[in-house]
């Protein structure tokens, strides 16, 4: 019988397998990304035991989460935000570990920042103390975040005991129709399968409008594949893949590169490849999506109103929708373009690549932001932030009215000072509307870049051709 | 790791579904370099609302926490589990948890223990209806006992082994080096290195 592009990966990785189906395989971990949050206590972990990091040249770390995204060349405000940047510092000092620090051109996003550099290759697995680091499997890599223990793990043997995850495809096949982007996709995938629709699986990503979406839009489907609780996402590499690797700094050269593409050929699932679950939609029915709620299954479209929550059969359903209309300060019956906003953030690991910064300047570009709305824009990494000036976008986002920052997570999580004050509403670009995640009583709404451009243009939901 | 074999408390049920790890411990308390007091941050959001569970006197002490399904959904955090063992819980028990979540939870000798809706239900009742209702939860046995329910749960064997004898995975993992040493041997060359 054939096999799944992740039973492949899975397989090419194996270590030692499980004695019997309730052990843990031991898999080998291809590449450790590593930041500031959820290092500090393994690499503490490492000390006590007196371990070393077994291969600091298959670990790579940069600071993120905490990071300012303006004055970067002060000293860190926040001391408990320092102390953990400075951790950072020391233990990568100690250990061995390659470190971009906050205003090296290679900092940014730990997801930005390993893909940039070509180290995220197709048939890889990538691990990061990051539930996000499910992005990576964008190029056909098995990528999963990890707990600190994990991280900890990891950095002491560069493997993994895990379990074997259920494989499941979810197929989105057709044209997407115009101003449909990769985030609303995901986000109609998560609507359609629930918070918990891909849990103990692995989802592979196929069909046409997938096969069509550039790296970027990948990066963000597979991105979002925890907030459908699986346990990754991937995408069979191809062409798209190979033009976007090669020539990056960490990407085969010569007759390497040849001897790789001719291993990466075998990265697809076969055509008699059984999943546990399929799942298949229709692209050309799809339309910009926007969340209402506070998780990220809560969405509809743009079109739509506020669901009822008495339109719920499942009362903890019914239950979970009023308790999100009450935080969300929202009525049942609102249609989403009535919705005004107080703020537009542009930025994170799902939607800070350079892609996401032209989509939303090109609605931007000869436009101004509504008074009163205050937009963030955060390019993913130093180096994105660096072309994105180079074709002068952070032109149009200062002409527009827009804050143009350097990079970092920012407001998808607000460790740093980039939060939304309590009852403040934000169109976000972000992956997450949990109560509280953009700042304590914050509000947030999930969209594509161009939705949130002309969302900031406008005042309330829209899409560009609104405008 | 401490070992996790049988516990026995009361409850504390938390009628909330897709209870997320930001609510469990909010992203300004991940800024510590510590794995300790985290239990002053569990929940802190919705302990704001002096009608939140956790502010209520008669559950105070429980050891046991009874959750909506998909529990632990969201980040990889392990502060979320950080923060629940430091405040005092043993063990979880939900329809449905998140797979990173359950697996932090292992790691620290904390029992996730699914269970059908109807068995949380009913369990949930029985606490509300007495908060002095003690909760078993029997690893050794695969079992939940309390409130006249008997229910069994499984756990994998290899996990099961290591949260009974409290083992540390690191440690059982260095027992492979030849094997581990034999698949670096093997690594394809054009694999990227860092430095």
């Amino acid at each position: 019988m054939g096999r799944t592009l992740a039973d492949k990966v899975w397989d090419s990785h194996l270590v030692k397998k499980g004695a019997d189906a309730g052990e843990s395989d031991l898999l080998y971990i291809d590449l450790h990304l590593v930041h500031e949050v959820t290092s500090p206590q393994a690499f503490d972990g490492l000390r006590l035991s007196g371990r070393p990091v077994r291969r600091p040249d298959l670990t790579i770390a940069t600071e993120d989460h905490n990071v300012p995204t303006t004055d970067t060349f002060l000293p860190i405000a926040d001391p408990v935000s320092r102390t953990q940047v400075e951790t950072l510092r020391k233990n990568c000092a100690e250990f061995g570990v390659r470190l971009h620090p906050m205003n090296d051109p290679g900092q940014g996003i730990v997801h930005v920042v390993g893909p940039q550099l070509g180290l995220t290759q197709p048939g890889m697995t990538v691990v990061c103390g990051d539930s996000h680091t499910s992005t990576h499997g964008a190029f056909g890599a098995i990528a999963f975040g990890i707990g600190t223990s994990e991280v900890e793990h990891v950095l002491a043997t560069q493997t993994l005991p895990n379990g074997r995850p259920k494989m499941m495809a979810v197929n989105v096949e057709g044209e997407l129709p115009a101003g449909v982007t990769a985030k609303d996709i995901v986000l109609a995938v998560i609507a359609e399968i629930g918070t918990g629709g891909g849990q103990g699986h692995i989802i592979e990503y196929r069909g046409s409008a997938i096969r069509g979406l550039s790296m970027e839009g990948r990066m963000t489907v597979c991105n979002m594949s925890i907030e459908a609780g699986a346990r990754a996402g991937l995408i069979a590499p191809d062409e798209t893949t190979y033009a976007y690797l090669k020539g990056r700094p960490h990407a085969p050269k010569g007759a390497l590169w040849d001897e790789a593409l001719l291993a990466w050929g075998e990265l697809h699932s076969d055509a008699d490849a059984l999943f546990d679950r399929e799942v298949t939609m229709d692209a050309a029915g799809l339309r910009p999506f926007v969340t209402w709620g506070t998780n990220p299954a809560q969405g509809v479209t743009i079109d739509a109103s506020v669901p009822d929550p008495a339109s719920y059969s499942d009362p903890g359903q019914r239950g979970a929708a009023e308790r999100a209309l009450t935080y969300m300060g929202l009525t049942a019956g609102t249609p989403i373009r009535d919705i005004a906003v107080d703020a537009v953030f542009v930025g994170s690991c799902t939607n800070g690549r350079i892609e996401d910064l032209r989509a939303a300047a090109a609605v931007l570009r000869g436009r101004q932001v509504k008074d009163g709305v205050r937009v963030l824009i955060v390019p993913g990494s130093m180096l994105v932030k660096a072309q994105a000036e180079q074709e002068g976008l952070d032109e149009v986002f200062r002409a527009a009215g827009a804050d143009w920052r350097s990079a970092g997570c920012s407001m998808c999580l607000g460790m740093n000072p980039d939060t939304l004050a309590p009852q403040e509403r934000c169109a976000s670009t972000s992956n997450r509307n949990f109560e509280g995640r953009q700042g304590a009583g914050g509000r947030t709404h999930l969209v594509s870049p161009a939705v949130a451009a002309a969302t900031a243009v406008a005042g309330h939901f829209a899409t560009p051709e609104e405008l | 790791m401490n070992p996790f074999t049988v516990h026995t408390g009361t409850a504390l049920p938390l009628r909330r579904s897709d209870v997320d790890t930001d609510q469990i411990i909010p992203a300004v308390w991940l800024k510590r370099v510590e794995r300790t007091g985290f239990g002053a941050g569990l929940f802190s959001a919705w302990r704001k609302d002096p009608a939140f569970v956790l502010n209520d006197a008669r559950y105070a002490g429980a050891t046991v926490l009874l959750a909506g399904e998909n529990f632990g959904t969201g980040s990889s955090r392990e502060h979320a589990v950080w923060a629940l063992t430091d405040y005092g819980f043993a063990a979880v028990l939900s329809p449905r948890f998140a797979d990173i979540f359950r697996g932090n939870s292992h790691k620290n000798g904390f029992l996730p223990v699914q269970l059908p809706e109807a068995v949380i239900e009913r369990l949930m009742d029985a606490v509300e209806a007495d908060p002095t209702t003690e909760i078993t939860v029997d690893l050794e046995r695969g079992e939940v006992r309390g409130a006249g329910i008997t229910e069994s749960f499984h756990v994998d064997s290899g996990v099961r082994h290591r949260l009974l004898n409290g083992l540390d995975d690191i440690a059982l993992t260095l027992q492979s080096e030849t094997d581990i040493s034999s698949f670096e041997a093997r690594r394809p060359t054009w694999l990227p290195a860092t430095l």
